[in-house]
């Protein structure tokens, strides 16, 4: 088995993980029950995303995909904390 | 070029006057008087040439596709009209200058007066018929502000709404009528219209143009039924009564009449419509004048009643008949502006207008008695006076009509000859009988120059009256013969006929005017009538006022039953619409190519299962559950960024991310304020609930199917290859960027981005102004819930000192390292825009996004102590930045946004790659960066504001003594 068979496999097995994962992630975003469930669900699926895209950039073979992968990181958090503070102090900016 | 000056220099005037100082008054005067000298002495110096017979034109390419010019066209009639205009005009605001009082706003008078003579000089010389409807609705508007000019009164707001309401509704009939015209002859331009007679006249749409026509002129002239708005619009100063409202303005219907007479007139169409309404207002007119107390309102009827003479000449439409009618327009223009000057100086001096009180003002008043009394026997129509020239041509003319069978003509002419005289002996009257002693002022002789234009007219009306074959003979004859052309009669001006009918009938309405006027004076207690008697009943005004309050009332229930302030039904019905309509026009196309299916990734298949639902749960959320639905579209809005992503479109899935990001914070910001949902009675059933959220998300899912349908139609439809393949082949080569995309934003398409960053700046600064002064449904003004907890410690803290030192500190600590982190990556993503995806957008984006984090971090508060945050500069830096590249082009002559692409060899940093475009796309990021931070700062300063609201109010609760 060659170097380059194996990565293809376990890139597969990562993408079906990370995809599982965010079908997870999207079945918690849709049951709930609470808002508090739903926030944390979305957190998850912006971070498993980020994982995708990384991982789709290796199958790919693309740089830009590591790009969007770092914006993801650097700003997924936002909507997170914009959500978490109208449910913490009622609104987002004081 | 002279002849245009005539017309562009009193709207230079008008808006020089409308600059000065508020208290001016010579500045204004002198202005006023020397525009109306230059035109005076413009067209005088023209006359040459009209007298000659000629037709003077000058065209302006206007919508030349339209066949539409801006043509100026002065032949003899429009020339008279000119000089009647200009003359009237310069004696009207020599006589303003000293009837306005110190203390009125000359600028806006004067100012509107220029754009009225202006507008009215555009009414005579237009060449080209569209254009003359709009100069004539420019004078029913400048006539409106004119009326309006004292717009504290009551009475000057309504009779300018009255006048207004039906001029300018008369001015839209014209409109069609033209149009009708115009479609008839096949074009506006006057000569075509004025030869084409005959085709006119034999055309089925004959009759609809000549209602309408006559519906423009009848409601401009004040003619019946539509004369009740001229007494109403005597709310307005004496010298603009004088000026529109008798001398020129209300002329311009019958002069339309005249204008048109060669295209329209000779059939019993027009004889019946035009005549008709001119001798009933001849009548009504001058019966009414008679039971007015109101100088001014006499005055006002009896000009109503001249135009009716004028317009019953026109109506009868033979050529004598027409010389008539444009003689008396001169006339009547003269002694009723002087009548008019002489009743202002009257009000301006005794303080009153009211005929019941005034009395033997001749000997206060010598001179201008003297003046009104000769005025007023002109408009009696007594021999030697001009007024009594025309009026015999009217009777002879009305003699010839009426010969046998319509001898109703004749007692009518006579009726109102008799009507007339009597009306001006109740003006004459003022002027004997014993000085009045409870008169508000005590009555002296004017100003010498005010009384200046009164004498002057009155002369005039002198001189034509006892030579008029050499005073106005040669100028009435230039007008007569452009309107009739060949079929110009032979007509004789002189005052003595020799003993003939119409001497006769001067003679009887002479005699039985001064009769009626005794019998009423003495038998029926003129004095004491309030109404007008037998014709109170027909009330123009209540009539307008009842149709004006049916049409406000009707507008009502119609809003009352279609109209909703409520957004979801707007949106709801907005939404099927969308679906049905296409459906209903386009149907389905018979031919579909389709390219073959490229296989099948279950991953991604299974990626989208996760998008759609959350959509579908979105769609059902969104009805009851705000917060839910925002997070599951969250979801779906990452799902579309993947799939951007996977179907390399990097550019398109980076902007997803951003704009995911800031619509999730912007949704936040305005769920803050939205009012709670209106308590519908379908909450009190579970089955209600249900039946309304099936509704709602099946009109959602409906709609979503259907933009997935026109996708997946646009892409298993083969992909036409001239445009995208012209882009890929020329971005490196002549955009100078290897990323198209971009190229494309900032150069081949730069001017759609352009308008596209225009747009933004425009939505962000409505906005912004919409929410300066937004006051949120009171339920929603509070502090939120959450901050009210006393156990909670940040709840005694200021928004900073939470991030500083309370439950955000760990969050603080990082999201204030990351702000220059973030500051880095937007700034690599804009360098490289050009070649590799990014550019302005994204990077202004994550810019915006960077601070929007330290303001939910810390609050509004801190953040602007701390930062400089000035939305409005970034988004005017960004629009000039863009426009002055794109004007930079021009100084090299190539056409707007040409991009250049510079090569420069810098030390250190090697050899750059500079295009122009970079420049543009830095404005894009500047007004991106501006545009976003300035909705969202403002939206999220109304927290700021209503928190200052209750800390404002405590202390002075501490302070009231209890």
């Amino acid at each position: 088995m060659s170097a380059a068979t194996l990565l293809s496999f376990a890139i597969m097995f990562a993408l079906v993980c990370t995809v599982l994962a965010m079908l997870l992630c999207g079945m918690r975003l849709v049951i709930g029950p609470t808002a508090q469930d739903r926030i944390l669900a979305l957190d998850t699926l912006w971070m498993t995303t980020m994982l995708l895209v990384l991982m789709l950039g290796i199958r790919f073979g693309n740089l830009v995909f590591f790009e969007a992968a770092m914006l993801i990181a650097l700003i997924g958090f936002v909507s997170t904390v914009a959500l978490a503070k109208f449910l913490m102090r009622g609104e987002v900016i004081e | 070029m002279l002849l245009f000056s005539l017309i562009f220099v009193p709207f230079v005037g008008s808006l020089v006057a409308a600059l000065l100082p508020a208290d001016a008054r010579n500045r204004e005067a002198w202005l006023a008087g020397g525009v109306t000298v230059y035109g005076l002495v413009v067209a005088a110096s023209l006359y040459p040439e009209i007298a000659a017979g000629e037709i003077l034109r000058h065209d302006l390419p206007w919508l030349p596709a339209q066949g539409l010019d801006f043509v100026l066209r002065v032949d003899g009639l429009a020339w008279v009209f000119t000089m009647l205009v200009l003359a009237i005009g310069f004696l009207v605001v020599l006589y303003a200058r000293y009837y306005m009082s110190p203390s009125d706003p000359v600028p806006r008078f004067f100012s509107f007066l220029l754009a009225f003579m202006g507008s009215m000089l555009g009414v005579v010389l237009s060449g080209n018929l569209v254009q003359l409807v709009v100069f004539w609705e420019l004078t029913s508007l400048t006539s409106f502000l004119l009326i309006a000019y004292w717009h504290h009164r009551a009475d000057a707001r309504r009779g300018a709404r009255m006048a207004f309401t039906v001029t300018a509704t008369g001015g839209l009939c014209l409109m069609a009528g033209v149009l009708v015209l115009g479609h008839i002859v096949g074009s506006y331009d006057l000569d075509v219209v004025l030869a084409a007679g005959d085709r006119i006249r034999a055309h089925d749409l004959y009759l609809v143009a000549l209602v309408l026509i006559a519906l423009g002129a009848l409601t401009k002239s004040a003619q019946f039924p539509f004369h009740f708005w001229l007494p109403h619009a005597m709310a307005a100063p004496t010298p603009v009564s004088s000026y529109l409202h008798s001398a020129t303005m209300v002329k311009a219907g019958v002069f339309l009449l005249v204008r048109l007479w060669p295209a329209l007139s000779g059939t019993p169409e027009w004889s019946w419509i035009i005549g008709g309404a001119g001798v009933c207002t001849l009548l009504i007119g001058a019966f009414a004048a008679i039971f007015q107390h109101d100088l001014k309102g006499l005055l006002a009827y009896s000009t109503i009643s001249h135009l009716g003479l004028i317009t019953v000449l026109i109506g009868i439409g033979t050529p004598l008949a027409m010389v008539a009618a444009i003689f008396h327009i001169l006339n009547h223009a003269t002694f009723k502006a002087s009548l008019f000057m002489a009743a202002g100086i009257i009000d301006h001096e005794t303080g009153t207008r009211d005929m019941r009180v005034l009395r033997g003002l001749r000997h206060k008043l010598p001179i201008t008695a003297t003046l009104a009394i000769v005025a007023g026997a002109a408009m009696a129509g007594v021999p030697l006076l001009n007024g009594f020239l025309s009026k015999e041509m009217f009777f002879s003319e009305a003699l010839l009509v009426g010969s046998d069978r319509n001898w109703w003509m004749s007692a009518a002419a006579v009726a109102m000859g008799i009507f007339s005289v009597a009306y001006s002996l109740r003006f004459i009257a003022i002027f004997f009988g014993p000085p009045a002693t409870d008169l508000p002022r005590v009555p002296h002789e004017p100003p010498r120059w005010m009384r200046f234009p009164v004498e002057l007219l009155v002369l005039a009306c002198l001189v034509v009256g006892v030579v008029p074959a050499i005073s106005i003979g040669p100028i009435l004859d230039v007008a007569v013969h452009a309107t009739l052309g060949a079929s110009t009669p032979q007509y004789d001006l002189a005052p003595w006929h020799g003993f003939n009918l119409p001497l006769l009938m001067s003679v009887i309405a002479l005699v039985g005017g001064v009769l009626f006027y005794v019998v009423l004076r003495n038998r029926f207690d003129l004095h004491a009538r309030t109404r007008t008697p037998l014709i109170y009943r027909f009330n123009g005004a209540q009539a307008y006022e009842t149709v004006m309050l049916r049409l406000t009332s009707g507008a009502e229930w119609l809003l009352r039953w279609l109209g909703t302030s409520r957004l979801q039904p707007q949106l709801l019905i907005m939404i099927i619409a969308m679906l049905g309509v296409p459906l209903l026009l386009a149907g389905v196309p018979t031919q579909w190519t389709t390219i073959p299916r490229q296989g099948t990734d279950p991953l991604f298949a299974l990626v989208w299962v996760i998008g759609c639902v959350c959509a579908v749960a979105g769609a059902w959320m969104a009805k009851y559950h705000r917060l839910a639905a925002l997070s599951l579209i969250g979801g779906t809005g990452i799902i579309t960024a993947i799939t951007f992503l996977w179907l390399s479109a990097p550019d398109l899935a980076l902007t997803q991310l951003m704009v995911e990001t800031v619509t999730t914070v912007l949704i936040l910001l305005g769920l803050r304020w939205l009012p709670p949902r209106i308590e519908a009675k379908e909450l009190e059933t579970p089955s209600g609930v249900w039946l309304h959220r099936s509704r709602d998300m099946a009109v959602a899912v409906a709609g979503g199917l259907a933009m997935a349908a026109l996708t997946y139609a646009v892409l298993i439809h083969p992909a036409s290859d001239t445009i995208s393949d012209f882009f890929l082949l020329r971005a490196l080569s002549e955009g100078g960027g290897s990323n198209v995309v971009n190229v494309l934003l900032v150069d081949f398409r730069s001017f759609d981005t352009l308008g596209e960053v225009t747009v933004l700046s425009i939505v962000a600064l409505t906005v912004y102004a919409l929410l300066r002064r937004f006051r949120p449904a009171p339920e929603s003004t509070g502090v939120p819930a959450q901050q009210g907890h006393s156990l909670d410690p940040a709840s005694h803290q200021t928004p900073a000192e939470q991030a500083n030192s309370g439950y955000l500190m760990v969050a603080g600590i990082y999201l204030r390292l990351l702000l220059p982190f973030l500051g880095v990556i937007a700034v690599y993503f804009f360098m490289r825009g050009h070649n590799l995806p990014g550019g302005g957008f994204v990077a202004g984006l994550i810019f915006a996004v960077a601070i929007l984090v330290q303001y939910m971090l810390a609050g509004a508060v801190w953040v602007e102590n701390h930062l400089r945050v000035r939305p409005h500069r970034w988004l005017a830096f960004g629009l000039v930045l863009a426009c002055t590249t794109g004007l930079g082009a021009w100084l090299f002559e190539y056409p707007f946004l040409t991009t250049h692409t510079a090569h420069v060899t810098l030390p250190l940093l090697g050899d750059l790659h500079l295009p122009s475009a970079f420049v543009f796309d830095l404005g894009v990021f500047a007004a991106v960066v501006g545009t976003t931070m300035l909705i969202l700062v403002a939206l999220a300063h109304q927290s700021v504001r209503a928190h200052r609201l209750p800390s404002e109010e405590a202390p002075q609760d501490s302070r009231r003594p209890s």
